[in-house]
């Protein structure tokens, strides 16, 4: 009864496609359970089993619709930035506050050392628990973390170190005080100021990536994103209800607005999709972590053999082409 | 959201049932006053008695701001097109072709150059109508030509913003059009030049979370809705009223967020005057 319960509350944490993989998979930790208490040999029902789990985990991870990756995207076990930080980078030391109002806990920032060197790190941040969530505004930032973002990222370009940052938020928060203290100032501000960083900047979607409030941090050279992970213009909810009237047609809204990695890479808008373990980045976050750093260190080598005149040259035409339209030649 | 509204409408003068034609008469969504049109359009469709300065298209704005055959347009052909082939309850390029078949723009900027009390100056004007002020590549695009371009000419930027924000239908190309124009704005502010940011109402989104709260000056026409997120949303995220007046260009005045607030009919005025404070004394023209 008592472990029935569990199991419940565990698959509450799961997606409805997920189901089926987590209950076989929870089968199989019964039999591995009930072999080591009661010693007996069942050890080729759980390859069979396993070999069934892995199947299953194919099949429903090759056909995910844009709005089952949303989904994923949002998951509630996905790795947050603080997640990967020590995964991927040491001594991270972490830098506080606007200066001005208050320090914002939806965008984390501060050094690490990537191997050798010293990087600055920018990233929203998600909570997990209930409390952790409202700590954080479930990853929606106010002005003054998008001003905390930018002293951090002035600061690096000041001390010459490279930026990462990681996109992961629904959005800017939609609020009386955020407007009061100039949302979209804030936002603007970045957009503006990034362009010109002479620094090298790699942009990295881990999870959510929730339109101004998520490009607010994310101007830069490279622009990465986990295969599970969307970035979009509106999330599809308030797309489905501004166009469809109707937020319950998200999931078409999903498909439409072209919002995951291999969409936005096709589109040329993403230079690199990292690949994620079977199941998610909830699944294996040291695996993607694993994949996240060659790929960031890969391209800072590419990075380091420009110029500063021709990074922020090379990083003003990548955002200056994006955009299509018809032109009658005279 | 349209504000103003043509009606037909019945009056009772001495209590005798009298029809009105369609169109003679507007009825201000601020105060409810029922004014005839030509009243207002004579005062710069600004409302008589509550002041509330209604919607106007992109010719009666540069016909009152820049001086007489001065403004010169380009990048009029300028066309978008359906990257995404975009279908909610209509097809994105059927509701282009309808607002193209309305309006005399392919998109919802007009572009050009012009005199300002004698002053040179770029200016991009934003025509609401069409698909509501949205950015999509067309726009973005044209804000960046702009921009380039009197990055090139030196000369001072005039922008009229009125938006509901980044058009959806296209998608994460849109959201990058506010990348790529504030990128542009980055390298004009090497110039020396001023620019202008005229807020109109409304300036929502995309649009003022880019170019439009970038102006070295920010002006905004009474009563103008501004702001990041819409009051909907808002209230729907804090499950609280929101205050009287909030995101109105008094309010974000009130919040430091503009530099001033300036009626219609002294905006060429105070454009002039700025541009003339602020531009280098060569490029002053002599005369006009």
């Amino acid at each position: 009864m008592h472990r029935e319960v569990l199991i419940k509350m565990a698959l509450q944490q799961f997606l409805e496609f997920e189901k089926s993989i987590v209950e076989l998979e929870n089968r199989i930790e019964e039999l591995k359970i009930f072999a080591a208490e009661q010693k007996v040999d069942n050890s080729y029902e759980i390859e069979r089993l396993s070999r069934e789990v892995v199947q299953l985990k194919t099949e429903i991870f090759s056909n995910l619709t844009p709005w089952q990756i949303t989904q994923l995207a949002r998951h509630p076990l996905r790795p947050y930035t603080l997640d990967y930080i020590p995964l991927i980078f040491n001594d991270f030391v972490e830098l506080h506050g606007d200066r001005n109002f208050r320090d914002d806990p939806a965008i984390v920032g501060g050094f690490a050392m990537l191997e050798d060197q010293t990087v600055m790190i920018i990233g929203h941040q998600k909570g997990r628990t209930t409390k952790e969530k409202v700590f954080r505004n479930f990853g929606m930032p106010n002005p003054e973390g998008y001003r905390k973002a930018l002293r951090l990222m002035s600061m690096a370009e000041r001390f010459g170190r490279p930026i990462i940052t990681f996109i992961d938020t629904p959005g800017a928060f939609p609020g009386i005080g955020a407007e009061e203290r100039g949302q979209a100032e804030a936002i603007a501000k970045n957009l503006m100021v990034m362009s010109r960083l002479r620094v090298p900047i790699i942009i990295v979607v881990i999870g959510e990536g929730g339109s101004g409030g998520a490009l607010a941090i994310g101007v830069g050279d490279r622009i990465l994103m986990l295969e599970y992970s969307t970035y979009s213009v509106i999330s599809p909810e308030g797309c489905a209800a501004i166009l469809w009237k109707d937020g319950a047609k998200a999931d078409i809204a999903a498909k439409a607005l072209m919002i995951t990695a291999a969409d936005l890479h096709k589109l040329g808008i993403i230079d690199e999709i990292v690949r994620e373990p079977l199941g998610g980045a909830h699944r294996n976050a040291e695996a993607v972590a694993t994949s996240l750093k060659e790929s960031i260190l890969r391209f800072l080598q590419d990075l380091k053999t420009l110029s500063k005149d021709e990074l922020i040259g090379k990083r003003y035409e990548k955002f200056r082409k994006i955009g299509k339209f018809y032109e009658p030649v005279v | 959201m349209v504000l103003k509204k043509e009606i037909g409408l019945s009056v009772r003068p001495e209590g005798k049932r009298v029809r009105v034609p369609r169109g003679l008469w507007i009825k201000c969504e601020l105060c409810g006053e029922i004014i005839y049109k030509k009243e207002i359009e004579k005062n710069l469709d600004v409302c008589p008695k509550c002041n509330y300065h209604f919607r106007i298209d992109t010719h009666k704005r540069i016909a009152m701001t820049f001086d007489e055959g001065s403004f010169v347009e380009f990048d009029a052909d300028l066309e978008p097109v359906d990257i995404l082939d975009f279908k909610d309850t209509k097809r994105y390029r059927d509701r282009l072709k309808i607002s193209q078949k309305t309006l005399p723009q392919k998109d919802a900027l007009v572009c050009g150059e012009g005199r300002i009390n004698g002053q040179r100056a770029m200016a991009a004007i934003f025509e609401f109508e069409f698909m509501g002020g949205s950015m999509g590549s067309v726009v973005g695009e044209k804000i960046a030509r702009l921009i380039e371009r009197a990055v090139n000419k030196k000369c001072s930027i005039i922008i009229f913003s009125s938006s509901g924000g980044a058009r959806m239908q296209e998608g994460i190309f849109s959201l990058m059009q506010m990348a790529k124009t504030s990128a542009a704005l980055a390298l004009f502010r090497k110039t020396g030049l001023p620019y202008v940011s005229v807020l109109l109402d409304p300036t929502m989104g995309g649009v003022t979370a880019s170019f439009a709260m970038l102006g070295d000056i920010i002006i905004a026409e009474p009563k103008a809705l501004i702001g990041f997120a819409g009051p909907r949303v808002i209230e729907q995220t804090i499950k609280q009223k929101l205050p009287e007046g909030f995101q109105r260009a008094e309010y974000l005045l009130e919040h430091g967020v503009i530099d001033m607030i300036v009626e219609r009919k002294n905006i060429k005025e105070m454009l002039g005057k700025l541009l003339a404070m602020l531009t280098p004394a060569q490029s002053v023209p002599s005369g006009t």
